[in-house]
């Protein structure tokens, strides 16, 4: 498939860290229309019921602005909790907990990892996430917008 | 995750500070934090920064079949909530009391006091309303929650816009934005809550506690008004006994306060439909400065700094220089020193104990102090030996003495400020204090 020029590009994105003073780190992450707000805290202690033995354990708690959170938040949860996982380093226990207002989990992701560097956990690499579709002629469009 | 506890000598400072009438901040006792307000690109969406309380408000609409018992009334129903980014001790799930508690009085002051024409909601009488849906997100919690949401919850409010609807016999069109301009809801008027917090036995009051006021509070009263200064709704919480006269004064209070707040909502409101009209920017994206991935900002505080030299200075030269001086900080381990002994045990001697404690808090008082001061009850006073002592564990009789250190003249009548030694501090010590029971 030939990717058109028009659709590899993104839209304008811009990013702010440490606006909360509670949380550890903090991290708005805007792309477009679209904005995520993330809030981390940690390295803290863990619950014994929630103890793993490999290392660090993530707790991601995704709230949508509107409504209570459902099954499609609990999935990007555990998405988001593995892309953690095999990025933190050490036995840790940070627990992202982030705003949606639309739910774009690519959005989620840059969030994260902006809240990630903000809070100082240390990572073995970073990561970013683009959302692709696929329209009805199988042509890949990047970034699209809801 | 626990919440960090508060320790006690932060809650001795904070109590300490507002007995004298001084607040961390700066802020004096009727003053409340800069209150920011900021939209988000849909309709219904706004942030509310209370100081560095935020809250996030969303509304949002649906039909429904209406009660039972109110066919003809349209639905609001708030929901606060206490993201867990807000503060470490919030877990989601927990109803903890003070998410009941905020809920609770957010409902009461939005929906009881009928600020929303309900009426108007009303589609098919009996068959579908409208249900408005408010939601509200504590973002970073940083004392007075209440104050935030109910101003995030009715401007949220004030800012949405419904669809269009209009009705032909039984067919019900909605019409998209697209179609047809939203409608704003029809709001009577706009309660605001503010909170007083209560200290020392109900004698002093706040207004906007921050967190650690909030900790270390007594009790706090709330009161919802509108800027036509009707009650909407009123709680007393924590327990403390308040006067007639201190309710009554807290409502004039609040009075001023709601009309200021007002003000500043229907400018922002004024200021957000002005940029969508114009077609300029909105939304969240405008919140953020452009061209810069890490953007800090900081409110500056609202300490006059103007004469900060001058006044450090008189304060200085006015204080009492301490009247207790030791001479002898006694060196445990190299490279350690203690001034005084701590408390010894007072149950052998209890006569001399009380001098003893009165010596101990001035010689923790003196540990920065830099002048030097004659000694007023030099009747105590024989020939002070200037040379620290040396404690080792080690038990020996035998005492290492290192340099003795030359005495600054202790008659001098003034203090001043810059001294020619800095590092080594002489004091002299009384002489009772060599005790040899160590």
């Amino acid at each position: 498939a030939v990717m058109e020029a028009a659709g590899c590009s993104l839209r304008p994105f811009s990013c702010e860290q440490g606006l909360l003073s509670r949380p550890d780190g903090s991290a708005a992450f805007v792309q477009g229309d679209t904005s995520v707000l993330a809030g981390l805290y940690g390295p803290a202690e863990v619950k014994g019921s929630r103890e793993s033995p490999d290392g660090a354990t993530v707790e991601v708690l995704l709230r949508p602005k509107i409504g209570l959170p459902g099954v499609a938040e609990r999935s990007r949860e555990q998405f988001l909790r593995r892309t953690f996982e095999a990025v933190l380093l050490g036995a840790l226990h940070p627990r992202p907990s982030i705003t949606v207002p639309p739910q774009l989990l690519a959005c989620c992701l840059n969030a994260a990892c902006m809240g990630l560097l903000d809070a100082g956990l240390p990572l073995s690499s970073l990561f970013c996430g683009v959302t692709c579709a696929l329209d009805a002629q199988g042509d890949i469009v990047l970034d699209p917008t809801a | 995750m626990k919440e960090t506890p508060l320790s006690n000598c932060e809650r001795r400072f904070v109590l300490r500070a507002l007995q004298e009438r001084k607040r961390l901040d700066g802020r004096q006792c009727y003053d409340y934090r800069n209150v920011r307000i900021s939209f988000g690109p849909e309709h219904g969406c706004c942030v509310v920064e209370l100081g560095k309380t935020r809250v996030l408000g969303q509304v949002s609409c649906e039909l429904v079949p209406p009660k039972p018992n109110r066919a003809t009334e349209g639905i609001l129903f708030c929901n606060l909530e206490l993201s867990p980014m807000a503060a470490p001790g919030f877990e989601p799930g927990r109803q903890t009391e003070l998410l009941v508690k905020s809920n609770r009085l957010i409902e009461r002051c939005l929906r009881n006091s009928k600020c929303i024409d309900t009426e108007s909601l009303c589609v098919v009488a009996g068959e579908k309303v409208w249900q408005i849906r408010l939601d509200l997100h504590l973002l970073n919690h940083d004392g007075n929650i209440i104050d935030a949401a109910s101003i995030a919850g009715i401007v949220a409010l004030c800012h949405f816009r419904r669809p269009d609807v209009s009705v032909q016999g039984k067919e019900v069109t909605v019409y998209s934005p697209e179609e047809r301009d939203p409608v704003p809801l029809s709001i009577h008027h706009m309660p605001i809550c503010v909170s007083f917090a209560f200290f020392q036995q109900g004698t002093y009051l706040l207004v906007d506690p921050n967190e650690r006021e909030e900790r270390v509070m007594d009790g706090l009263l709330v009161i919802a008004m509108n800027k036509h200064r009707e009650i909407c709704t009123i709680q007393s919480s924590g327990g403390i006994m308040l006067l007639k006269d201190q309710v009554l004064r807290c409502s004039k209070i609040t009075a001023v306060k709601v009309a200021e707040i007002t003000e500043l909502i229907q400018k922002a409101l004024e200021n957000d439909q002005k940029v969508r009209k114009e077609g300029g920017k909105f939304g969240f994206a405008e919140s953020i400065p452009n061209k810069k991935i890490t953007a800090f900002k900081m409110d500056s505080a609202a300490v006059d700094t103007n004469n900060v030299e001058e006044q450090a200075e008189e304060i200085i030269t006015k204080a009492d220089p301490p009247s207790e001086i030791f001479a002898k900080p006694i060196l445990h381990t190299p490279g350690t020193a203690q001034i005084g002994e701590g408390i010894e045990n007072a149950w052998g001697d209890l006569e001399e104990s009380e001098k003893e404690e009165a010596a101990e808090e001035e010689g923790e008082s003196s540990a920065a102090a830099f002048e030097c001061q004659k000694i007023e009850d030099t009747s105590m006073m024989s020939e002070a030996k200037d040379e620290p002592i040396v404690l080792s564990d080690s038990e020996e009789e035998e005492v290492v003495i290192l340099e003795p250190q030359e005495v600054p003249k202790k008659t001098r009548p003034q203090t001043t400020l810059k001294q020619e030694s800095t590092s080594k501090k002489t004091f002299n010590k009384k002489r009772r204090k060599k005790r040899t029971s160590r």
